[in-house]
């Protein structure tokens, strides 16, 4: 694997830790401790991903998100601490695809970064997604669950769509709102919300401990992927 | 199109108004009747006894029976309020005692004879306004009238009975009233009555029945009395026809438009106006056009009066200016919309100014176009016509007379032995032009004496013959009338000038005046500042001593800048701000004061009480509208610089809140970080496969342990630091409970002890109004502290329910429960029921506590009787 991954943080432990932990698991590491350096990076060594601290001391972590898409497609993985939901949703709503926050277990940011990387990966898109009990064909568009056809509307079935899309990745109210109903019902998150029950209910194994449909607290929701 | 069955909404906001302001305020009955001795005392005290029967904290506040046995009979039954003493030139009078009434604060008060005129010294000068006050403060009255003291009656009944009414009620009051009850007799009831003895003593009687008490009188004050009432019926069934969009015969949109001038008959068409109104359902305008011409102090002073006269009866009050009446007039009703035109027939004119110049009635007439003119007759009724000759008044004291004399004297004895050589008649140049150069100096007065004294002494001392008024020649006396005729009309003519001149000055001093004072505020920067500008302006321009005090947090009057200022000063003060009505020296509340005190109004509210010591009344009568206007272009800059003063309050707690949120986070940033590597570094030698060596495994394990915990606790401190700073900020959200559940256990890490986890949502739960994050951080702490007091084969159970108003979550555990002595503890801060063997920091429950009550909601701990302890968060739908 020859993936790599530039890291933006203004901590000089957070950078260590995460390019020991990163290089042992086989990635190349660029490290940048502020926003200026950060963007030089990602324009000299082209990263397949980059790992951003919100809280940089010069500049505003979500309009170094915007510099950054202006000229590359690389997915963004947000680090942050708690209590800022607000800036994680804006920070998702502009263009980054994940986040994690501190203090984080290094085994679930090497989940994120893995489920990231081959979101962007277009060669593994086949026409058949599977995901624990869940199997989905889209050339004939057909959902079964263990084996067994489940039949979904139309809504339901364009919103499953839209979590095999980003499948691994978390996508704010907003933004499913947006994709499967269009932008008038914005912030209608309880329209939203009777959707997902119906999916989990039709799809997940235990409906009420939802693992496949997985709830953000206060950001959105996440198809999480068993591996 | 137009919805013609649509009530008026000014209509119906006017009777909102009444009908909230009723809520408040205290309900007014009126008995009246059309004299004394018809009843009314007898038949108000009966009411005030079914009243006091029914429970109705009543008291009687002030009732002359004139020793009626009835009267005093019903009186016996009912409390009393003593009355209040007090002397005025030795004479001791009694009076009701309104502070007294005030402080008991009864349901209801009965105050007979409502046009009393209170004793000097007591707080207001009328009875009436005793009775506004009450009302105001939330009391009901029972009171009682005479028909004859009704304001716009009085003129009529004067005419009526010959006998001129001193005391009156302005008809405002009647509006007030909430009920209004006609007491009513027979005259010839009533005679029979006053023949009994029963209305005053033998004596008294037969007197009254020659002066007053004919049986003409009675049946015309009859009539006017119940004319009254039937107006009065007949506006309500009006008024209930509007509000219930029921089509009446009414015509919409009257406005009544009359004239008012410094006349003094320009009262009695004041009054015509308002009964006219009155009857027609009309709303009224009283209009007053400035001209040119010079105003003397005394017509204005009475020009000031009927103004008032006109808006006390509630008329609208527009004051234009032109230079011809007539014009003004038309002008102003076609502006206004006026429908009719109410003016008083023009007096007895001359010969020749009928000639010349049309009668006002007449022009007005020709030239109203469509609008109805009603002309009333008046004695001499002569309101509008200011043009034509007017003698200016005299002002100027006998010094200036005698000057002015001695001046003509003096020039006619230097002239004396020069007219030899000038000849007599060059003399009369000579005094003809001491005459027109005399009002420059002087007066109108002194300037007309000496254009009469100066052709007589030119007669006596120079026409010859010498020493006579004789005048031999004809051309000499032809010079004698052309001398004379000359000099007075250069006097009148120039004086005029001059006092035009004075009029305009003083016109101009005023605009100036409010120019400046304008500016002057302006420039003011704060409170403080604006004040003592003003008052200082209010100094130099009224040349009266004056202060304002404020009262910047509402509620009470501040003095800070006053001094010396008397107790009785402050009280008057104080009543003026809280009643919100002007009041002191020549008002009719609160004489007695040295002060003339107004509320100072801004447009939104009443920010303090100006006071202004005025020398004398008729200073006060002339000024107050420039006044009025100083005070409120001064409110409006104490409310401006009040707003501001909050604007920057606002900036100043906006910036705090900006610094505390920047320190905030990088305190928890800092703390944060090197957990974040130690965990980091931890996990990931944890994950790593190649972990053989048990004993490091197990260390590994414990650095994780203790970090968690640590993470924890500073998330706990930073989370209570946020409650108790009240900068926690709850943005409520449709939350979905399930979700709450799920994500609070996988968040509190309790599912790799507790091994059974039962989350219950009933199947139409409604979504949870919340701050979701804060809400799950309570939901973990509470299972976090279930996870910490059970130990083996723990379950943990989480409920929801609801009801019509609220939302319930309850979590319990299976484990020991709490010692029922801990449990009204249990969310006090560093509280442990057990410290030995939990790793708690005794903050999570007091968070998860805050947290519910930042919410508006309640939580409550209890033991279940199958063990376990049951936590409850009730929150409100």
């Amino acid at each position: 694997m020859n993936d790599v991954i530039l890291v933006i943080d203004d901590e000089i432990q957070i950078r260590r830790l995460l390019r020991i932990s990163l290089e042992d698991s086989g990635y190349k590491v660029f490290l940048a401790a502020d926003a200026k350096e950060g963007l030089q990076e990602s324009v000299n060594c082209r990263p397949s991903l980059i790992l951003l601290d919100l809280g940089l001391p010069d500049e505003d972590g979500l309009s170094l998100i915007k510099k950054i898409r202006e000229f590359q497609e690389v997915p963004v993985i947000i680090l942050s601490v708690r209590n800022s939901e607000k800036d994680i949703i804006a920070a998702l709503d502009s263009g980054a695809n994940d986040y994690v926050t501190k203090p984080f277990n290094t085994g679930e940011l090497l989940a994120r970064i893995r489920a990231c990387l081959r979101f962007y990966r277009p060669e593994e898109k086949s026409p058949l997604f599977r995901n624990g009990v869940l199997e989905v064909d889209f050339s004939t568009r057909e959902v079964r669950k263990e084996g067994k056809t489940v039949k979904l509307t139309s809504t339901e079935f364009s919103l499953l769509s839209l979590f095999i899309r980003n499948a691994g990745k978390v996508i704010t109210h907003g933004y499913i709102l947006k994709e499967v109903w269009g932008k008038p019902f914005s912030d209608e998150v309880q329209y939203l919300r009777v959707y997902i029950a119906q999916l989990r209910k039709k799809l997940e194994k235990n409906p009420s401990s939802p693992d496949i449909f997985v709830t953000e607290s206060g950001i959105g929701y996440r198809m999480k992927m068993t591996e | 199109m137009e919805d013609e069955s649509r009530p008026d909404p000014d209509e119906l906001l006017r009777q909102i108004n009444i009908s909230e302001r009723h809520h408040q305020k205290g309900k007014l009955k009126i008995y009246i009747g059309m004299c004394a001795g018809v009843g009314k005392t007898f038949s108000m005290l009966q009411d005030a006894a079914k009243a006091h029967g029914k429970g109705i904290d009543t008291l009687i506040g002030f009732v002359e029976t004139h020793g009626r046995a009835e009267t005093e009979f019903l009186l016996f039954y009912l409390p009393q309020l003593p009355r209040k003493i007090i002397s005025y030139k030795g004479i001791e009078l009694t009076e009701f005692d309104l502070d007294t009434a005030l402080e008991k604060k009864p349901g209801l008060v009965v105050v007979d004879e409502l046009a009393h005129t209170n004793a000097p010294g007591s707080r207001h000068n009328k009875r009436y306004l005793d009775v506004l006050e009450l009302l105001d403060n939330g009391i009901d009255v029972y009171t009682a009238l005479n028909v004859q003291h009704i304001e716009s009656l009085s003129d009529t009944v004067s005419k009526i009975t010959g006998i001129r009414i001193n005391e009156t009620v302005p008809d405002s009051i009647l509006e007030t009233a909430d009920e209004i009850e006609l007491v009513d007799i027979s005259p010839e009831e009533l005679l029979q009555r006053l023949s009994d003895g029963k209305v005053y003593t033998a004596d008294k009687s037969k007197e009254a029945v020659e002066n007053f008490f004919r049986r003409g009188n009675l049946s015309a004050l009859r009539e006017l009395s119940l004319r009254l009432a039937a107006d009065r019926v007949d506006r309500q069934v009006r008024d209930y026809m509007q509000s219930n969009r029921i089509q009446g015969p009414w015509k919409t949109a009257q406005r009544i438009l009359t004239g008012i001038s410094s006349s003094p008959d320009s009262a009695e068409l004041i009054r015509w106006a308002r009964r006219v109104s009155y009857t027609m359902d009309a709303t009224w305008i009283a209009v007053h056009v400035e001209t040119p011409e010079p105003v003397d102090e005394k017509n204005r002073v009475m020009l000031n009066r009927n103004i008032e006269l006109a808006r006390e009866l509630g008329a609208e009050i527009v004051v234009t200016s032109d230079v011809d009446i007539v014009k003004g007039i038309v002008r102003t009703a076609k502006n206004e919309n006026a429908t009719l035109i109410v003016i008083g027939k023009s007096g007895e004119k001359s010969f020749f100014s009928r000639l010349f110049v049309p009668g006002t009635t007449s022009r007005l007439l020709k030239e109203s176009g469509s609008i109805d003119v009603f002309v009333v007759s008046g004695s001499s009724v002569n309101g509008e016509t200011g043009a034509g000759f007017r003698l200016p008044a005299p002002q100027s004291g006998i010094k200036q007379y005698l000057i002015s004399a001695g001046f003509v004297f003096a020039v006619a004895l230097l002239c004396y032995p020069l007219s030899v050589y000038m000849g007599y008649q060059t003399v009369a140049l000579i005094l003809l032009l001491v005459v027109s150069l005399l009002p420059l100096i002087m007066g109108p007065g002194p300037v007309l004496l000496a254009a009469v004294i100066s052709p007589v002494i030119w007669n006596y001392f120079f026409v010859p013959p010498r020493f006579t008024f004789l005048i031999s020649r004809s051309e000499d006396i032809l010079m004698f009338i052309a001398f004379l005729v000359i000099a007075l009309v250069t006097g009148v003519l120039t004086t005029r000038i001059r006092q035009r001149e004075k009029v305009m000055k003083q016109r101009e001093e005023r605009a100036v005046a409010l120019y400046s004072l304008a500016n002057d505020l302006s420039k003011a920067e704060g409170i403080p500042e604006a004040v003592s500008e003003s008052v200082k302006n209010i100094k130099k321009v009224f040349s009266a001593d004056s202060f304002i005090l404020l009262s910047e947090s509402g509620g009470k009057l501040e003095n800070t800048t006053v001094t010396g200022l008397s107790t009785k000063e402050l009280s008057v003060a104080e009543w003026v701000f809280s009643n919100g009505r002007k009041a002191g020296r020549f008002t009719d509340s609160l004489p007695f004061a040295e002060y003339v005190y107004y509320p100072l109004n801004g447009p939104r509210d009443t920010y303090g009480v100006a006071a202004v010591k005025f020398k004398d009344r008729n200073s006060y009568l002339e000024q107050e509208s420039l006044l009025e206007n100083f005070l409120k272009q001064t409110g409006s800059a104490v409310e401006r610089e009040l707003l501001n003063k909050k604007a920057g309050r606002a900036m100043i707690l906006e910036e705090s809140e900006k610094l505390y949120k920047t320190l905030f986070d990088s305190i928890s940033h800092e703390l944060k970080t090197p957990i974040a590597a130690i965990m980091g570094a931890v996990s990931y030698l944890l994950e790593k496969e190649n972990m053989k060596d048990e004993p490091v495994r197990e260390l590994y394990g414990e650095i994780n342990t203790a970090s968690e915990r640590l993470n924890t606790l500073v998330g706990n401190l930073l989370d209570m630091a946020r409650l108790e700073s009240g900068r926690l900020i709850v943005s409520l959200k449709p939350c979905d409970a399930g979700d709450l559940a799920n994500t609070a256990v996988e968040k509190s890490g309790i599912k790799k002890s507790v091994k059974n986890i039962d989350i219950v949502v009933p199947e139409d739960m409604p979504l949870i109004s919340a701050d979701y994050n804060l809400l799950e951080q309570a939901l973990i702490n509470i299972l976090r502290n279930a996870d910490m007091y059970t130990h083996n084969g723990a379950a943990v159970k989480i409920e929801f329910s609801f009801d019509t108003s609220s939302v319930s979550i309850s979590i319990s555990d299976n484990g020991p429960g709490a010692p029922e002595s801990d449990i009204e503890h249990i969310f006090d801060k560093f509280y442990r029921i057990d410290r030995k063997n939990t790793g708690g920091t005794g903050l999570g429950l007091s968070i998860t506590k805050g947290i519910v009550e930042a919410h508006k909601g309640t939580i409550n701990a209890l033991n279940l009787k199958s063990g376990g302890l049951k936590f409850t968060i009730k929150l409100p739908r």
